[in-house]
C-alpha cells in the first residue's frame, strides 16, 4: 500500500514567482524509511509540508496535480484529520512546542484524541522515556537548549502514535553523540512496533547524509524542485558524485567514488579504517 | 581588532538552581578562529550570549578592549562582535531581505552608497540576489541561515560570533561559508563559532574551548584537542574526518581536499602494487 502517493505535484508560494516543487510524483510504501535530500532552497521541507496538507491549508498558493496520504486526498481532509495518521517534527522545534512544561506538551496531542487519562499518562512516560528526556519533564520547553527542545518536538509526536513521521532535519542542533543515539532509537522504535505488528513509515528530510546512511532503505535527491534521482541510496550517492549535485556525500565516499575504479575497489567503505583495509587488501592480493 | 578577557565568569539564569556557567577563563585577541564545542546544554549559546552583553555574568567578569561589559550597552558592543542566533526566526524583523541586510549599516551611521556597496556585495556573496525583495520569513531554512550570517558580517564586526552556522546546509554552501569565514581571518577579524559539525570546525577553527556541565574542559590547538579521545568522549563530540585521516595517513596539516587526498591514494597505491 502506498502511504504516501503524490501525483505530479507543483507549488508555488504566494508572493513568488518561481515554482518550488516541479511535477513531482512520488510514492511512498507502507513501512519504507525514505531519505529525502538536496541543496538547500530545492523544495524538500514544501514536499514535507504538502504530505501534513499544511499546503494548502495553512500555506497559501498555487498547488496543482493531486496528494494522497493514506489514500486521503489532502485537499479534501482538514490538517486535524491527517495528523492522526501522521506526525512531523520541524526543522525549528521551538516553533511546535507551546505549554509550559514538557510534558504538556507531550500530553497535547494525546489529549486532543479524547483518550482515557491512564493512556495519555502511558503515552507520555514511553515517549518521553525513547527520547530520553525524563529529566526535563517538567522543565519549560522555553528554558530548554536547542537539542532539548529538538528532542521534546520529537516526544510531541511519538506520543500521537503516528504511521507516518516526517522529520525536517530532526538532529540539527543536536551533538554528534546525541545525534547518533537519537537516530537509533527512531529506528529501534520502528523495529518495536513492527514486532507488534504496527508499519511506521519514516521520512526524513536530511542534509547529513552520513547519519541515515546505515538505516534508510531509500534516497530521494531533489534539486530545483524535481526529483533527479531516487532509489538505493549508494547507487544514488555515486550518480549525485558523478552528476555533481551539491549534496553531503560522506567524505569517506566522497574519496571512495573518486579512487574506486582507479584502485578497483568493488566495496563501498563504512569508515577510513575500512577504506584503508581495503587498500592494503588490494596492493597485497591485487 | 578587538580584545575580550573572560575573568572567573560564573553564570546563572535567574530563576535557575545550578549555574549554567562555572570559573571560566580565557582570552581572545585579533585574527583568532576558535570554535566552542561541547554536549547539548554544555553552555555554549550561554557563553556566546556573555561575550557580546547579552548576558551579563552573575560573577567575575568579561572585559572588551579593558571595559567590563555591565557598563557597555548591546548596541555599542555590536558595532564590534556580531552575533548570528542559531534560530535566524528570533534574528529577523524586517519586511525584505534587503531591509533585513541594511539594517545594522543604517544603525552604525553609514552612508548611503556605501550600503548599497556593501548590500550588493554581501548579496552576491551569499546567494541571496534572487530573494532581495522577499519576506525573510518566506526562505527555506538554509536560506534564512545564509541571510541571517549576511545581515551581520555586512557590518564587518572585529569579531563574529555564530550558533551553528551550518544547520540547513548543503556542501556547496558549507564550503563557501568556510571560504567567507577564512577570509575574514586572513583580514585579522576574529570569528567564534558554537557548533556539532566537528568537520566543519576542523577545516576553519585553529582553536577550540572544549565545555562539558558549564566548564571549560579543554582550551587549545582544535586539532590536538579533537584527537584526544577523553574529551571527545566528554564533550560527546566526534574525531573530525580530517583528523581520522591525518591518522591513517601519517600526515599532519593536511586540508579537506577530496581531489589532491584522492589524487594521492592513487599514486601510493599504484607505486605499492608495481
Amino acid at each position: 500500500m502506498n502511504v504516501v502517493d503524490l501525483r505530479n505535484v507543483s507549488f508555488r508560494y504566494t508572493g513568488s514567482e518561481k515554482e518550488v516543487l516541479s511535477n513531482i510524483s512520488l510514492k511512498i510504501e507502507e513501512g519504507e524509511s525514505v531519505l529525502i535530500t538536496g541543496p538547500s532552497g530545492c523544495g524538500k521541507s514544501t514536499i514535507a509540508r504538502i504530505i501534513m496538507g499544511l499546503i494548502p491549508h495553512s500555506y497559501s498558493g498555487d498547488l496543482r496535480g493531486e496528494a494522497y496520504v493514506f489514500g486521503m486526498n489532502i485537499l479534501e481532509n482538514p490538517v486535524s484529520r491527517i495528523a492522526t495518521r501522521c506526525g512531523i517534527v520541524f526543522q525549528n522545534p521551538a516553533n511546535q512546542l507551546f505549554t509550559f512544561s514538557v510534558e504538556d506538551d507531550v500530553a497535547f496531542g494525546p489529549e486532543n484524541l479524547a483518550l482515557p487519562p491512564e493512556d495519555i499518562r502511558r503515552r507520555v512516560d514511553e515517549s518521553i522515556r525513547l527520547v530520553g528526556i525524563e529529566h526535563l519533564r517538567y522543565s519549560s520547553p522555553n528554558s530548554l537548549s536547542g537539542g532539548e527542545q529538538q528532542k521534546a518536538a520529537i516526544a510531541s509526536i511519538l506520543s500521537m502514535h503516528p504511521s507516518i513521521i516526517v522529520f525536517d532535519e530532526p538532529t540539527s542542533m543536536l551533538d554528534p553523540s546525541s545525534s547518533i543515539s537519537l537516530i537509533q532509537s527512531i529506528f529501534r522504535l520502528k523495529e518495536n512496533l513492527e514486532e507488534k505488528g504496527s508499519k511506521i513509515t519514516l521520512i526524513i528530510i536530511e542534509h547529513r547524509i552520513s547519519l541515515l546512511l546505515d538505516h534508510v532503505s531509500r534516497i530521494v535527491v531533489i534539486s530545483d524542485g524535481r526529483i533527479v534521482l531516487d532509489g538505493e541510496p549508494m547507487t544514488v550517492l555515486y550518480e549525485s558524485f558523478k552528476k555533481r549535485i551539491p549534496i553531503n556525500i560522506p567524505p569517506v565516499l566522497q574519496i571512495y567514488f573518486r579512487i574506486k575504479d582507479k584502485c578497483g575497489l568493488e566495496k563501498p567503505p563504512k569508515n577510513l579504517k575500512e577504506l584503508f583495509s581495503y587498500l592494503r587488501e588490494e596492493v597485497k592480493h591485487g | 581588532m578587538v580584545e575580550i578577557i573572560v575573568e572567573n565568569l560564573f553564570f546563572k539564569y535567574p530563576d535557575a538552581e545550578k549555574y549554567a556557567l562555572k570559573n571560566i577563563n580565557f582570552s581572545i585577541r585579533g585574527g583568532e578562529s576558535i570554535a566552542i564545542l561541547g554536549e547539548n546544554g554544555a553552555g555554549k549559546t550561554t557563553l556566546a550570549k556573555n561575550l557580546n552583553g547579552l548576558l551579563k555574568p552573575t560573577k567575575g567578569s568579561v572585559k572588551i578592549d579593558g571595559v567590563d561589559t555591565r557598563s557597555l550597552s548591546v548596541a555599542k558592543i555590536a558595532r564590534k562582535i556580531g552575533f548570528v542566533c542559531h534560530n535566524p526566526d528570533h534574528q529577523f524583523f524586517a519586511e525584505t531581505v534587503e531591509e533585513e541586510i541594511k539594517f545594522g549599516l543604517k544603525n552604525f551611521g553609514f552612508q548611503e552608497n556605501e550600503i548599497e556597496k556593501s548590500l550588493s556585495e554581501v548579496l552576491k556573496t551569499f546567494g541571496l540576489e534572487e530573494y532581495r525583495h522577499r519576506s525573510p520569513f518566506q526562505l527555506s531554512g538554509g536560506e534564512k541561515k545564509r541571510l541571517a550570517i549576511a545581515s551581520i558580517i555586512v557590518w564587518r564586526p572585529e569579531l563574529l560570533i555564530l550558533d551553528e552556522p551550518t544547520i540547513g546546509m548543503d556542501y556547496a554552501q558549507r564550503l563557501n561559508i568556510q571560504n567567507v569565514l577564512k577570509n575574514l581571518v586572513s583580514e585579522g577579524k576574529s570569528i567564534i563559532v558554537i557548533t556539532h559539525d566537528v568537520d566543519f570546525a576542523a577545516n576553519i577553527c585553529n582553536r577550540a574551548i572544549v565545555l562539558s556541565g558549564g566548564e571549560v574542559v579543554g582550551d587549545g590547538c582544535l586539532r590536538k584537542l579533537l584527537s584526544d579521545p577523553e574529551v571527545v568522549n566528554r564533550a560527546s563530540l566526534r574525531k573530525p574526518f580530517i583528523i581520522e585521516l591525518e591518522e591513517e595517513t601519517g600526515f599532519s596539516g593536511i586540508d579537506e581536499d577530496f581531489d589532491s587526498i584522492s589524487e594521492y591514494l592513487i599514486k601510493v597505491f599504484h607505486k605499492c602494487h608495481s
